[in-house]
């Protein structure tokens, strides 16, 4: 069984080891001090992805991201490290995407690619922490979801049984709404009190938790066969011998998508699209503002914790 | 997120040696496999930016991964479970990040599915591995074997094994023996010859074999019944698929405690022969040595870098009355010596590890075709380079880790002491490297040909020679004249003309060259970048006044004198 497996990476500012400069007075983040990285958990996704293709020889990982053109390197990395290709979605109408209009624009290109089997991200990205594209993409494209992916513990191709121990009788619900079912999955899913197994029919959704494994390194053959790896935009700036390398070596284009090679309702793309609007922000600078001292007397530790239970502090 | 390639700009400058240019060219005949394999180079910036790009990978998973499993794996250490070796957690993890990272067979030729890299990068990495745990490069540094399985076995034992080698299969070289330690003539571990069914058959006892559970073994057995030096030693690979050698023991070492040294028991173990009868020893066994010579520079180089890093931080971070102790002028002296101390013995590791690159590149072309004679003679002259230098760099970078484990541990006081920091265990890892694949006092033995025969001098004076910035021909003469010094020393000695006066003073007169070469390539990596001015200026300094005390004990000695030190 060869799966066709979409993941979708972002690239991101790292905000784990933040210097003093790291955001700017306006209170946004100066991306400039802070260097441009695959989002981890896109990484655990990945990783994901390439357990499946070293599972089912034959399968093919693609990766597909938006941003500007820079972020040709999350395409160049997931080749590295053992993806087959990826597409780079890129356009000024884009710019300014909250959560809604990225999804709107990533579920209209995995549209145009069309032909897939599992689409896996990352549960959430450094830099906004919302975790929401990953869910957005499955409602635009109506497929099931599962979150908090840690491991896929089996994949079963074709449509299991009428009265499935899941209780979704896929084969009929399949048949009445027409839906595209190819398989199903178990997924064990990483909760805050423990493990929960799902089953799911795919195409699905799946989002990956930092607690799956991490990702593979880059791989030494493929970092050289790949480095030459480039956009159209990319190209252009190269030499003649450049192009003849390209023409010799196809795999060597990364597929560069503007808002005119997938189809879109302009309405819902970019800022126009995106109705999260930023009310304020705010610099947090943690400083300690009143002490108190509390004696070990047990009236007064009574009072603590009414205290804190009255603020929600804890209970 | 620590990446140990990066933050060590010094791997660049040193990956980045003008030499590398002829280098690249030689291993790469031209840049004709890139026509026939995707990763291959299509010129020299292409493949220096290979290098860069995979030494990058290196340094991720070394910072990532091998420098926090260190500890753990210290604890651990590997074990013995049905007759197999089982490694540390840590170890495992390291193994498995450095293969799946593609980075087994670094030296070996595409056509075995390695990376075809010259021996430059993969020391560097060797480096960079050894500063993250020094315990694990033996285990992945065993790659080395590969490379004599790739110089001297039929193409059918290479397709058979190298392949392996380079997809992840580790190796080991079986040399030692309970009674051949240091003296390997002695090898008693017997070859037999099967008349019926063409195969050898080995039997006997190995220790201290490091990794000695791995994949595919050197071993160096007798295989000519009744002799009793190295001319009756042969040289065969072991495959452990065949399941015929037992694994007695697991030693309980001071320190690499990561890495398995293994006592094995071969009981009829079938093995295939590599090249000539008699050649084990004789020729075999020293291009092994050579090798892993090189290897024991690099992780003594990177056990260095680890040892003064960890002095630098403590020694920022730690204050005694009333400020950090790095600006006590006792603690400042001992790192500025350990920093000078450990860029001289990097630059002697790439300078040598040059030198191998070139001769043993020209000895594979001479395989697929006949070498004009301009380029026969270059072979020859740095194979005889190489051959000075290798001992040189082993005797002297695993000295000086030990003084910079010392001195590390010094500069943290009690604390040092304590299980509490890494450098304790840097301390006891340090201490091998002046003893394994020959200790100091055998590489003085192989050295001091060099300084007898002129190779040191030779080799000085076209350091010598060399273009320098104004600013730097002062510190050129303070070398010229340690070089008068160390040449008038050398003489006084040979003239006794007693042997055994020669090897008593044998460790003095190669020490004196060794400070004066790394005195040299220090000041020529200055001319190449400034940021080395430093560790040059104090480096001579102190080289010079090292000369100087030996030259003194030297002329103020004669052959009487050397009665007293037979008392004890």
């Amino acid at each position: 069984m060869g799966l066709k497996i979409i993941v979708l990476a972002k690239q991101v500012p790292d905000t784990r080891n933040v210097g003093k400069d790291a955001m700017k007075a306006d209170g946004t983040v100066n991306r400039a001090a802070l260097p441009a990285i695959f989002n981890p958990e896109d990484l655990n996704a990945l990783e994901q992805a390439l357990r499946l293709k070293d599972r089912y020889p034959g399968s093919e990982v693609t990766i597909l991201t938006m941003g500007p053109g820079r972020a040709a390197d999350i395409i160049r990395e997931g080749l590295y490290r053992g993806a087959d290709n990826g597409y780079l979605l890129t356009d000024r109408a884009f710019a300014g995407s909250d959560t809604l209009a990225t999804s709107y624009a990533i579920s209209c290109a995995i549209k145009k690619i069309s032909d897939y089997d599992i689409i896996i991200a990352g549960r959430q990205a450094i830099d906004g922490d919302t975790a929401q594209v990953g869910p957005q993409v499955a409602e635009k494209l109506g497929l099931p979801q599962v979150t908090y992916a840690e491991e896929i513990v089996s994949v079963t191709e074709g449509i299991v049984a009428e009265d499935d121990k899941y209780g979704v009788p896929h084969a009929i619900l399949a048949d009445e709404v027409s839906l595209n079912i190819k398989g199903s999955l178990v997924i064990k899913r990483r909760l805050e009190r423990g493990v929960e197994t799902v089953g799911t029919t795919f195409p699905c959704v799946l989002t990956v938790n930092a607690s799956a494994p991490d990702c593979r390194p880059r791989n030494a053959k493929k970092v050289q066969k790949y480095k030459h790896a480039k956009t159209v935009t990319e190209i252009q700036d190269q030499s003649e011998d450049y192009m003849d390398l390209t023409a010799d070596r196809p795999y060597l284009k990364i597929e560069e998508w503007s808002v005119n090679d997938i189809e879109t309702d302009i309405n819902w793309l970019g800022l126009s699209g995106s109705p999260t609007k930023v009310k304020k922000i705010e610099n947090v600078v943690f400083q300690a503002k009143e002490a108190k001292k509390i004696s070990s007397d047990e009236s007064e530790l009574e009072e603590l914790i009414v205290e804190l239970i009255e603020n929600h502090t804890i209970g | 997120m620590a990446n140990f390639f990066t933050d060590n700009p010094e791997l660049k400058f040193h990956l980045t040696h003008p030499l590398m240019e002829k280098i690249v060219a030689l291993k790469e005949r031209n840049f004709t496999d890139k026509d026939k394999f995707d990763y291959a180079p299509m010129d020299f910036e292409d493949a220096m930016d290979s290098y860069e790009k995979v030494l990058e990978i290196v340094g991720e998973i070394c910072g990532d991964i091998v420098a926090p499993n260190a500890e753990s794996v210290d604890q651990e250490g590997p074990k013995i479970v049905d007759n197999e070796v089982i490694y540390a957690k840590g170890t495992q993890e390291n193994l498995d990040a450095l293969v799946k990272a593609g980075l087994m067979g670094i030296t070996l030729p595409r056509k075995y599915e390695g990376l075809n890299f010259p021996i430059v990068p993969y020391i560097m990495a060797a480096d960079i591995v050894s500063r993250a745990d020094a315990g694990f490069v033996n285990i992945w540094g065993l790659q080395d074997c590969a490379e004599t399985i790739n110089e001297f076995a039929s193409e059918e034992q290479k397709q058979k094994y190298l392949p392996r080698i380079s997809n992840g299969e580790t190796a080991a070289m079986d040399l030692t023996e309970p009674d051949a330690g240091s003296d390997l003539q002695a090898v008693q571990l017997k070859a037999t010859y099967n008349e019926e069914d063409g195969k050898w058959y080995l039997n006997g006892v190995k220790r201290f074999i490091t990794n000695g559970d791995g994949h595919v073994s050197l071993v160096l057995a007798r295989s000519e019944e009744g002799t009793t030096d190295g001319r009756g030693l042969s040289m065969f690979i072991y495959d452990r698929n065949e399941k015929a050698v037992i694994v007695r023991r697991i030693e309980n070492k001071m320190g690499i405690k990561g890495s398995p040294t293994c006592e094995l028991v071969f009981k009829n173990a079938p093995a295939e022969l590599v090249g000539s009868r008699k050649m084990g020893l004789i020729k075999y066994v020293m291009a092994l040595m050579n090798g892993a010579r090189l290897g024991i520079g690099a992780q003594s180089v990177g056990v260095s870098e680890s040892a003064y890093r960890e002095a630098l931080q403590y020694a920022k971070e730690r204050e005694q009355f009333g400020k950090p102790i790095i600006q006590f002028p006792a603690v400042y002296e001992m790192l500025s010596l350990m920093k000078a101390k450990l860029d001289a013995s990097r630059t002697l590791l790439y300078e040598t590890s040059r030198m191998v690159d070139v001769y043993k590149t020209y000895m594979h072309i001479s395989e697929e075709r006949k070498l004009e004679p301009e380029e026969r003679k270059e072979l020859k002259r740095y194979q005889k380079m190489a051959d000075f230098f290798t001992p040189l760099l082993k005797g002297m970078s695993s000295e000086y880790s030990n003084q910079l484990a010392y001195d590390s541990l010094q500069i943290h006081g009690g604390s040092g002491f304590m299980k509490d920091y890494p450098i304790e265990r840097i301390y006891r890892d340090a201490r091998i490297t002046s003893i394994y694949e020959g200790t100091t006092q055998l590489q003085v033995v192989a050295a001091i040909r060099g300084v007898t025969t002129g190779g040191y001098v030779d080799r000085i004076r076209e350091y010598e020679a060399m273009e320098l910035k104004p600013e730097l021909h002062g510190y050129r003469r303070i070398l010229i004249g340690m070089t008068e010094e160390y040449v008038h020393a050398v003489k006084t000695v040979t003239s006794v003309k007693d042997l055994e006066y020669v090897d008593f003073h044998a460790r003095r007169l190669v020490e004196m060259a060794g400070h004066i070469v790394m005195g040299y390539l220090l000041l020529l990596d200055t001319q190449r970048d400034d940021s080395f001015k430093t560790s040059t200026e104090i480096y001579i300094n102190y080289g010079k006044a090292e000369n100087q005390s030996r030259a003194e004990f030297i002329h103020s000695f004669n052959l009487d004198q050397l009665g007293l030190y037979k008392h004890v």
